[in-house]
């Protein structure tokens, strides 16, 4: 034993003219930042096991309790900060990888936070989206070079594609990384709301079978829970080939994750660590890549879009470009801000580019070559908004995929602690205890909300802009001007500059 | 034309049962009593001071107009006249009657002991037998009880609280025999001792002495104590003098079938002058409890009011208290004979006691004594007869519950309810 | 009607327990009094059982035939004929734990902090909603049918 460095990074204050010592901290707190002491009758915190999550603070019936920064300090040094040092400390005591979850959380530009929307003033109506029709759909898939009617009639038929409500999607997130629970809301607030949900890597869990047509089935580079069945009860299938929080590794469920109900639906022994290589073994080019897209739509018989999943890295106007050619119907990027249950510290913060850039330059690429309408682009990466979804819609995404919003929307308080599988709020974590936490009509009702409002933020911005659809918005990049960007960054953006 | 002879749980229970079917038909109440309907179990707690006679009221005081019964209070039933269908009353008059409950309870048993007219003697059963005590129970007296059952304890308790000296003489080597097992009988004893109370155990009263007046009392083993008041709570036995020179078919207490119906027809006994069946015994017996007395007088109320209703039986239970220290029973307490187990968890210092008696893993009795939360879930397995196989070790538990009982069977019992018949 | 519990979505917060005992208190809007202005916690009428990961609120079910009010010795415990709730009369109750020895579902509590009295669920008599219920915050605790409750023996 020699002395641990850690100091608490949280302090819990209580506020002990209102705490009544109910012990409701206690019980809910899985991290045991909360005691009971039977002698002194009354609870107590220990500071250093608390990861702030808030699930105290919102249930204490009398408002007792909050949580901030705790307030040791070292001598202030811009270079070395408190966060290097500790993550020091940690890496000498352990020697290990450092771990976190959700996306990078360092203060790089919001691209987003520099692009401003356009509206419609004198020279063309803006529409009010209360007394005027206003159209969101969306369909993602493969558009044909050129259509033929024949007696009013599509001579051929269309490509399979989802049809979405508004262009928002669930993102992967697998049975596994997140709770059951979590993944019956987002399934339900998809049903509900006239959009989709994806599996991740872990499988369709049997329960959501009923829900297989609201589902893009994902297969990855472990194949968890792959089979006829699950493809088969998709709306669409997904092959993952990186994600923007770890690009260029592979995935790793503990097994101590792996339960029952996690091992038939990823169909691995209980308590095997489920391991995702980090490439697919047969996959180490476009033609191969080829041949998995194909394979998948053999398999389901061509009545399925298949989509490819990829993080922005550096080449990513190039790689899509070989996805697009190589046979997919969508291509999903996820930027650098992405999220995830688990990844290591390091890469999730300094690998990959920022969406904005990576969809920018995709749609471009597409275009130069003349092969956007073969795919439909879905983003994702920290979309936290609506705005943020009528800008990327502007910059030519077809849709956006949104995880930790969805998440949030069903209590996530972004402590980024889900690799510990004690996610408080029933999310992250397969512990019974915990997952009954998070009651899926609950969820689901406040998943399908928040896609609700962002359907009527979404009219609102596209009416103020003179568009009556959302159809209209795609790829119109007049719509948006930069702000304190370069030169070079609006160039990439393919946008002018505020006031231009 | 109803008529209920006895103002107790049984009658009340009638006259409430009569009242969901039929709401007019007369009902007339007899009783011997001159008191609005009042609950027994509190005359230790009158004497004690804890109630006032106006909150010894079973019913509030209009109950009986209200449900529109006419009452004879103060005037006993003497018999019955099968042939003419009518009850007469001591004082000749005769009520007649086309269904009749016959709800007389118990009347305290009292042995053929030496002295026992005298003044300073007491039975412990009526608001009468009470009122007489309280008036003699004074500070600093000296009272003997004869009988450690639950009225004796009761008494006991009752005239400790009113600063007497008290000894409690029983004949059986433990208190509270006919519900407590040695070691239950053991803590108890060493509470109510530490409250002051003498126990003389294995002995009883011969002869009382005195003139008009009593003195005190010879016992069994010879010794003689001096006492101011003596207490006879023996026990009781069903009342059934009204059922005799009749037809009525009486053993120890009146015979019943499951409607509650006596070998007359249209004649009906309920309660503590009446043998029900005991389902944990399997046999008919008296069954003197006011849960009991309720219940039977519901069912032979609907019976009489022309609703078929069946008694599903009851068995032993009892709820006591004595100084703050809580005594649940049910069941069979302490089997003897082959095919029973018995699960026990005792901390004596700490006054805790909890035994569960299992016979074809099914419960058939407890005692829990200190920690006795919830223990109407043990009785509700004694009722239901429910297996009790894979969750047995959580019966000792004293938190025991219905979070040790498996999934489906808790479901069912908490969303359809219990099933026990009763 | 009665208070059911869906045990898969209950937390275990006791949150339940809390707001019962708040508003049976003398300060029912109050949780910090209610708890700081009597020397020891208010009684809670609903009950918590766990056995991690199984835990549930428990409550009178108001049975129809409800085997607490035939037992009563002293009359206290009644069914209310307009609600259909079981209640218990405090100032007629005298703690002789009748009801717990024969309620099934083990949903009366001993109340001992002044007189003894026998503690249970009123259904919040009067409210539109019972505490328990108004503050689970996870919804599982649910009201179900306003006629009769369970038979319960």
């Amino acid at each position: 034993m020699s002395l641990s460095m850690a100091t608490p990074a949280f302090l819990i204050e209580r506020n002990l003219d209102r705490c009544i010592h109910c012990q409701v901290c206690v019980r809910q707190c899985a991290n045991e930042a909360h005691g009971y002491d039977h002698e002194e009758q009354r609870v107590y915190s220990d500071d250093m096991r608390c990861v702030n999550c808030h699930r105290c603070v919102v249930l204490c019936p009398t408002r007792a309790l909050s949580v901030r920064q705790f307030p040791l300090e070292f001598r202030a040094n811009a270079n070395w900060t408190a966060e290097v040092i500790h993550n020091i400390y940690l890496q000498a005591a352990t020697g290990g990888i450092l771990l976190t979850g959700m996306g990078n959380d360092r203060p790089y530009p919001i691209y987003w936070d520099h692009m401003l929307i356009n509206a419609s003033q004198v020279t063309n109506p803006s529409i009010d989206p209360l007394r005027e029709p206003m159209e969101l759909k969306t369909f993602l898939g493969r558009k044909p070079e050129k259509i033929v009617i024949e007696n009013g009639r599509l001579k051929e038929a269309l490509p399979p594609q989802l049809e979405l409500e508004l262009p928002v999607m669930f993102s992967a997130m697998s049975f596994g990384s997140i709770s059951l629970n979590a993944m019956k809301s987002l399934a339900l607030a998809a049903e509900a709301e006239g959009t989709y949900y994806n599996t991740g890597e872990g499988g369709l869990h049997k329960d959501l079978y009923p829900l297989g047509h609201r589902t893009i089935v994902q297969v990855a580079s472990g194949r968890f829970g792959v089979h006829p069945d699950y493809l088969a009860a998709g709306a669409a299938i997904e092959i993952k080939i990186g994600q923007g929080a770890k690009p260029g590794i592979g995935g790793h469920l503990p097994g101590e994750k792996v339960g029952r109900e996690v091992s038939e639906t990823r169909m691995i022994p209980e308590g095997t660590d489920a391991l995702s290589p980090a490439p697919h073994h047969d996959i180490y080019s476009i033609e191969d890549l080829r041949q998995l897209i194909y394979s998948l739509k053999e398999a389901t018989n061509y009545s399925k879009p298949v989509s490819v999943k990829i993080a922005a890295v550096h080449n990513v106007a190039a790689i899509a470009s070989g996805i697009a050619r190589a046979g997919a119907d969508i291509i999903a990027i996820d930027g650098y801000r992405g999220g995830t249950g688990a990844t290591p510290l390091r890469t999730r913060d300094h690998v990959g580019i920022p969406i904005e850039f990576a969809l920018a330059a995709v749609d471009s690429r597409l275009r130069d070559e003349g092969i956007r309408n073969q795919v439909s682009l879905v983003v994702a990466g920290s979309i936290r908004h609506s705005a943020d979804i009528v800008k990327a819609v502007a910059l030519g995404a077809d849709a956006v995929y949104i995880g930790s919003a969805a998440l949030i929307a069903l209590g996530c308080h972004m402590c980024q602690k889900c690799y510990t599988g004690k996610c408080n709020w029933g999310i992250a974590t397969q512990d019974p205890n915990l997952t009954k936490r998070l009651n899926p009509e609950i969820g689901a009702k406040r998943a399908a909300n928040l896609l609700k409002a962002w359907k009527h933020e979404i009219k609102e911005m596209l009416g103020g802009m003179g568009i009556n659809a959302l159809e209209s918005l795609r790829g119109n990049r007049l719509m948006l001007r930069g702000i304190g960007l370069t030169d070079r960054e609006l160039n990439i953006l393919g946008i002018k500059a505020a006031g231009e | 034309m109803y008529v209920i002879i006895g103002n107790s749980a049984a009658a009340v229970g009638a006259v409430e049962a009569i009242r969901r079917v039929d709401d007019r038909g007369p009902i007339t109440l007899i009783a011997a009593e001159p008191y609005h309907t009042y609950s027994r179990p509190l005359i230790s707690y009158y004497l004690a001071g804890k109630v006032t006679e106006e909150q010894m009221a079973y019913r509030p005081r209009d109950f009986y107009i209200q449900n529109g019964v006419k009452t004879l209070l103060g005037r006993k039933a003497e018999a019955v006249d099968t042939r003419a269908r009518r009850v007469v009353l001591a004082d000749g008059e005769g009520v007649a009657y086309q269904k009749l409950l016959i709800a007389t309870g118990g009347r305290p048993f009292v042995p053929p002991v030496q002295g026992l007219d005298k003044a300073g003697v007491f039975t412990f059963t009526t608001m009468d037998d009470v009122k007489a005590m309280a008036k003699e129970a004074t500070p600093g007296a000296r009272a003997v009880v004869i009988g450690a059952g639950l009225i004796g304890l009761k008494a006991a308790e009752a005239l400790i609280r009113k600063g007497l000296q008290v000894t409690v003489v029983e004949l059986a080597n433990r208190v509270l025999s006919a519900i407590l097992d040695q070691e239950g009988a053991a803590i108890v004893q060493a509470h109510l001792e530490k409250q002051g109370i003498c126990f003389l155990l294995n002995n009883t009263v011969t002869q009382v002495t005195g003139e008009e007046r009593i003195k005190g009392v010879l016992l069994q083993d010879g010794q003689e104590l001096a006492c101011d008041l003596l207490v006879v709570a023996i026990g009781v036995v069903p009342n059934t003098a009204v059922a005799t020179g009749t037809g009525i078919r009486v053993n120890r207490g009146i015979l019943v079938d499951d409607t509650l119906c006596t070998s007359e027809a249209d004649i009906y006994a309920a309660g503590d002058v009446s043998e029900g069946y005991d389902m944990v015994h399997g046999t008919w017996r008296v069954l003197p409890l006011l849960p009991n007395a309720y219940r039977q007088g519901e069912v032979a109320g609907l019976n009489m009011a022309g609703q078929v209703a069946k008694f599903a039986g009851g068995f032993a239970m009892n709820a006591i208290g004595l100084f703050g220290l809580p005594i649940l029973t049910a069941g069979l307490a302490w089997p003897e004979g082959e095919g029973y187990r018995v699960l026990v968890r005792a901390d004596e210092e700490r006054q805790n006691y909890r035994k569960v008696v299992l016979k074809d893993d099914r419960v058939v009795g407890f005692i829990l004594i200190n920690q006795v939360d919830r223990a109407g879930i043990l009785t509700s397995l004694i009722a239901a007869k429910t297996d009790v196989c894979g969750f047995e070790e959580g019966l000792l538990e004293p938190g025991f519950g219905y979070v040790h009982i498996p999934v489906e069977l808790r479901h069912q019992r908490l969303l359809q309810g219990v099933g026990t018949g009763w | 009607m009665r208070v059911t519990a869906r045990e898969e979505y209950c937390a275990g917060c006791r949150l339940c327990e809390v707001y019962c005992a708040v508003s049976h208190s003398p300060y029912p809007a109050d949780p910090v009094k209610a708890f700081r202005k009597s020397p020891h916690p208010p009684i809670s009428r609903v009950l918590v059982e766990e056995q991690r990961p199984v835990s549930f609120a428990l409550q009178c079910r108001h049975c129809t035939e409800a085997i607490c009010v035939k037992a009563c010795i002293t009359g206290a415990m009644y069914r209310d004929p307009v609600t259909g709730a079981v209640r218990n009369q405090e100032e007629r109750c005298v703690g002789c734990w009748t009801c717990i020895l024969v309620c099934p579902f083990g949903a009366i509590r001993r109340d001992e902090q002044g007189k003894k009295v026998a503690a249970k669920c009123d259904l919040c008599a009067g409210a539109v909603e019972p505490a328990c219920v108004k503050h689970c915050p996870n919804g599982a605790l649910v009201v179900e049918g306003k006629g009769g409750g369970l038979k319960c023996m």
